[in-house]
């Protein structure tokens, strides 16, 4: 176990180090951020005075020393747009997106997992197909539109719910919450439902096969045979079987969903880190962009590793010390 | 995919009510179309921040709805002679905090200005020409200048006032331009975001703010001049234009700015919904390589064709700016003659250019370019309202001369760095005179790029006539303002005779509120609760 941790470890500071280089010479190379963020009244005394504040007039190879200097002291850089450290900007939005994500994961298991179980269980009846045809439309609806849609039906029309925004937040533990408040939950709902429902449609399909597959299984005959009841045999016997793919995926959608849940946090006006990202890519703001990235890779490698613990606790057959070779 | 869904999901909502969750009468919720990247008044020169800057921090001098001057922090002033100005400041007027508004904020403020840390955009083009600043008594201040310089209190009225006891002074200033005496230390921009330095004296106080989510303002009981009828305005960022119409009609917001054109029609056939608009400052221009014989984005032609005048005459007839407002713009725009509208300060007006290809035609021909050449037309697509699909209009309408021109539209940041390295021959961009007068469009995109002058900042079309020079130079060194609104006037028409530059549309800014309130429009396309009331 320890062995496997030190190797998976240096091999994700190779990948973080790479990731920076290349993300800083890309938006290096896309343009230069005092164009965009200059007021075009500043006459070219002032132009090269900003440059200069911030940075910039020094050549590629120094800026990016420099940044490589104070990344390793833990300091990721000073946002070009905002004058506050990007690692801030981006830990102070953290929050937001994360219980937007974990809101939209809790929606998609509590809602995936049993209607993939039951269309798994009967394929052939209504119930199943209607519950397959649906998760289809789950795939192919494309989130802008979707969300959109979400807005004109449930704030608009009906005017239950807020349009957008996030609401009254409280503090937990020194984290700004919504879902304990009313408020803060009326403005979660639909964001989370949105960024859900492709998740949903997607547990749906892992459910029905991991299902499918396990049904037929010996020990489930058995199990029958002994004369457990299908209640017993559904609910421990196929859902712990079915559990490792269904992880699997939600580990990585997890990660996928806290870096880019973009298109939902804009409909929505949510003040989460994707819609930092997409705003500090127009603005070239690259101190924002490359330790938004970085953050992102070393959340992707922490989420890998628990998955795999998680793996030889739902199955034995796995162990991590199997992968020492 | 926004568009569609919008107009589909529109038709079915005229007619409801927009109360659900309505808000007290007394709260304003603006949705903003972009967030300021600071509060710190005097960190970034940009339109949002500057807009939030006016309800907290004022000026000296004030800009009206046209961008017309009037006596705010100060009274009066007046020139005492070329290069000495004598500003009254206003008495009884105290900031947030309580302590007394004095000419010593003001001579901190334009001290601290050169000063911040990491400042993208910095308001120094707006204070370089101050060469000294005295104080005889507490509201009365004197600046000098080098030379004569008519533009101060334009200048005066683009920064707000902090209070320099809040930032630590407790003892004398004195001011130098190379540094003035009595300061230790600045402040950080991240004290201003956190609420520790927002102490102003305008009509509204800091209440916080949370970048990305908003900008939370209260009343000042104690302002000076009339007290504001809204206890709290909320600013909510909501960047994309379709839910933030959606966020109107839900009623979550009560004034939006910058609604998308193509909503615009639909918006004012609901009851419950009221657009205004009004003439922004901002010109949309076409601007040509005029450098050198070599130019990158014109092919099948020796030379550099855009030097000839008559091919940029030719160019200028061969746009039909009336069509372009009424099929692209949905009105929302009006053609343009000159780099101004009619009504600021040195607009002559103009009439524009008349569409006319068959004159184009002819006097390609006379130059010599009967059989044409191929233009590229560079443009932003996310910058401008429309930008991308008015350069595609363009490019037909030269087409159609016998020019066959496509479009290189790309995202701003891209386009204003290729811009920047002079890569288009021919491009269109805009132009918002932050001052509101003339002097502003002519001196960054008309004169000749000298950097020691600050003139032609923004020329990367790279025209380039001593006549013109000597005009501008006559225009800001005249003191007396009839005469040298007089000097802008020519120096406009005479450029717009040389087609230095091909102005097309003025942008007019919509603003979309729900019924019960009133909204007066600003050229500089701002969004200020001073100009939100309660319908009669």
């Amino acid at each position: 176990m320890l062995v496997y941790f030190i190797r998976r470890l240096t091999q994700s500071v190779v990948v973080v180090f790479l990731m920076a280089a290349i993300v800083f010479l890309g938006v290096y190379a896309i343009g230069n951020p005092i164009d965009v963020l200059i007021n075009p009244e500043a006459d070219q005394a002032e132009r090269a005075a900003a440059i200069a504040r911030l940075g910039l007039d020094k050549p590629l190879w120094e800026q990016f020393g420099i940044f490589l200097g104070n990344a390793l002291q833990g300091d990721l850089g000073t946002s070009f747009v905002h004058g506050t450290s990007a690692l801030t900007l981006i830990l102070d939005r953290f929050p937001a997106t994360f219980e937007l994500a974990v809101a939209a994961m809790l929606m998609a298991i509590l809602v995936g997992i049993p209607l993939g179980v039951i269309a798994g269980l009967y394929p052939d009846r209504a119930v199943g197909r209607i519950i397959m045809g649906g998760s289809i439309l789950g795939f192919s609806l494309p989130t802008f539109w979707v969300g959109l849609m979400l807005i004109m039906v449930f704030a608009v029309f009906l005017g239950w719910l807020p349009a957008a925004g996030r609401g009254d937040t409280v503090d937990l533990a020194g984290v700004p919450v919504s879902f304990l408040t009313w408020d803060g939950l009326s403005h979660l709902f639909l964001p989370a439902l949105n960024l859900a429902l492709f998740k949903t449609s997607l547990v749906i399909r892992l459910a029905r096969a991991g299902t499918r597959e396990v049904m037929l299984q010996d020990y489930i005959k058995f199990a029958r045979a002994k004369g457990l009841t299908k209640r017993r045999v559904v609910g421990v016997h196929v859902m712990k079987n079915i559990m490792i793919p269904v992880v699997t995926v939600l580990g990585l959608e997890l990660g996928s969903v806290i870096a880019f849940a973009v298109v939902t946090e804009t409909v929505f006006a949510w003040p989460g880190i994707g819609k930092l990202l997409i705003d500090s890519i127009g603005n070239l703001d690259r101190p924002v962009v490359v330790a938004y990235l970085m953050l992102t890779v070393f959340l992707f490698i922490v989420i890998n590793f628990a998955v795999d613990v998680l793996y030889s606790i739902l199955d034995p057959r796995v162990r991590l010390s199997d992968t020492k070779g | 995919m926004t568009k569609a869904t919008l107009l589909m999901a529109g038709v079915v909502a005229v007619g409801l009510t927009a109360t659900a969750g309505a808000v007290n009468a007394e709260d304003i919720v603006i949705g903003a179309a972009a967030e300021p990247s600071a509060m710190d008044p005097h960190y970034h020169n940009l339109s949002p921040n500057n807009a939030i800057r006016n309800h907290i921090f004022e000026s000296l001098v004030g800009q009206d709805e046209t961008q017309r001057l009037y006596p705010l922090l100060a009274e009066s002033w007046q020139p005492l002679d070329d290069t000495t100005w004598e500003f009254k400041l206003r008495e009884g007027v105290t900031f947030h905090d309580g302590t007394p508004f004095t000419a010593k904020d003001v001579i901190y403020t334009v001290c601290r200005i050169p000063n911040v840390p990491n400042s993208p955009s910095s308001f120094t083009a707006y204070t370089k020409a101050i060469a000294d600043m005295e104080a005889p008594d507490d509201h009365t201040l004197i600046i000098k200048t080098d030379g004569p310089y008519p533009l101060i209190p334009t200048e005066l009225s683009t920064w707000g006032i902090v209070s320099a006891a809040t930032m630590g002074i407790t003892g004398d200033i004195a001011f130098d331009r190379d540094g003035c005496t009595g300061i230790d230390s600045w402040p950080e921009t991240d004290d201003f975001n956190n609420g520790t330095l927002m102490n102003g004296t305008g009509p509204y106080q800091f209440e916080e703010f949370v970048k990305g989510e908003r900008l939370v303002l209260k009343k000042n009981p104690d302002y000076w001049g009339e007290v504001e009828p809204w206890d709290t305005v909320t600013y909510r960022p909501i960047t994309s234009a379709g839910p933030r119409v959606a966020a109107l009609l839900a009623g979550d917001v009560d004034l939006i700015e910058a609604p998308p054109v193509q909503d615009l029609p639909r918006l004012r056939e609901d009851a419950a919904v009221d657009v205004v608009q009004g003439m922004s400052n901002r010109v949309i221009y076409l601007h040509m390589d005029q450098h050198d014989s070599e130019t990158p984005g014109i092919t099948g032609v020796d030379g550099n064709p855009l030097l000839d005048i008559r091919v940029r005459e030719a160019l200028s007839k061969a746009i039909n700016r009336e069509a372009i407002v009424a099929k692209i713009m949905d009105g929302v725009a009006v053609p343009a003659g000159e780099l101004l509208p009619p009504g600021m300060f040195g607009a002559n007006p103009l009439e524009p250019d008349p569409y006319d290809p068959a004159a184009a035609k002819a006097l390609l021909a006379e130059a010599g370019y009967e059989d044409g050449f191929e233009v590229v037309i560079g443009t932003p697509n996310d910058r401008y309202m429309n930008d991308a699909k008015v350069a595609q209009a363009i490019a037909q309408m030269f087409t159609q001369v016998g020019l066959p021109t496509t479009v290189d539209a790309t995202t701003k940041s891209v386009f204003f760095s290729r811009r920047n390295n002079y890569e288009f021959s021919v491009y269109l961009a805009g132009w918002g005179a932050g001052t509101g007068e003339m002097s502003s469009p002519l001196k960054a995109l008309v004169a000749s790029p000298i950097p020691e002058k600050g003139y032609g900042g923004t020329n990367r079309g790279r025209y380039s006539d001593p006549t013109f020079d000597a005009m501008l130079d006559e225009a800001l060194s005249t003191v007396d303002e009839a005469a040298r609104e007089a000097v802008l006037q020519k120096a406009s028409a005479y450029a717009m005779e040389q087609y230095a530059i091909l102005p097309l549309h003025f942008e007019v800014t919509p603003w979309a509120f729900r019924q019960g309130l009133t909204y007066t429009p600003r050229a500089d396309q701002y969004t200020l609760a001073m100009g939100i009331r309660p319908a009669e």
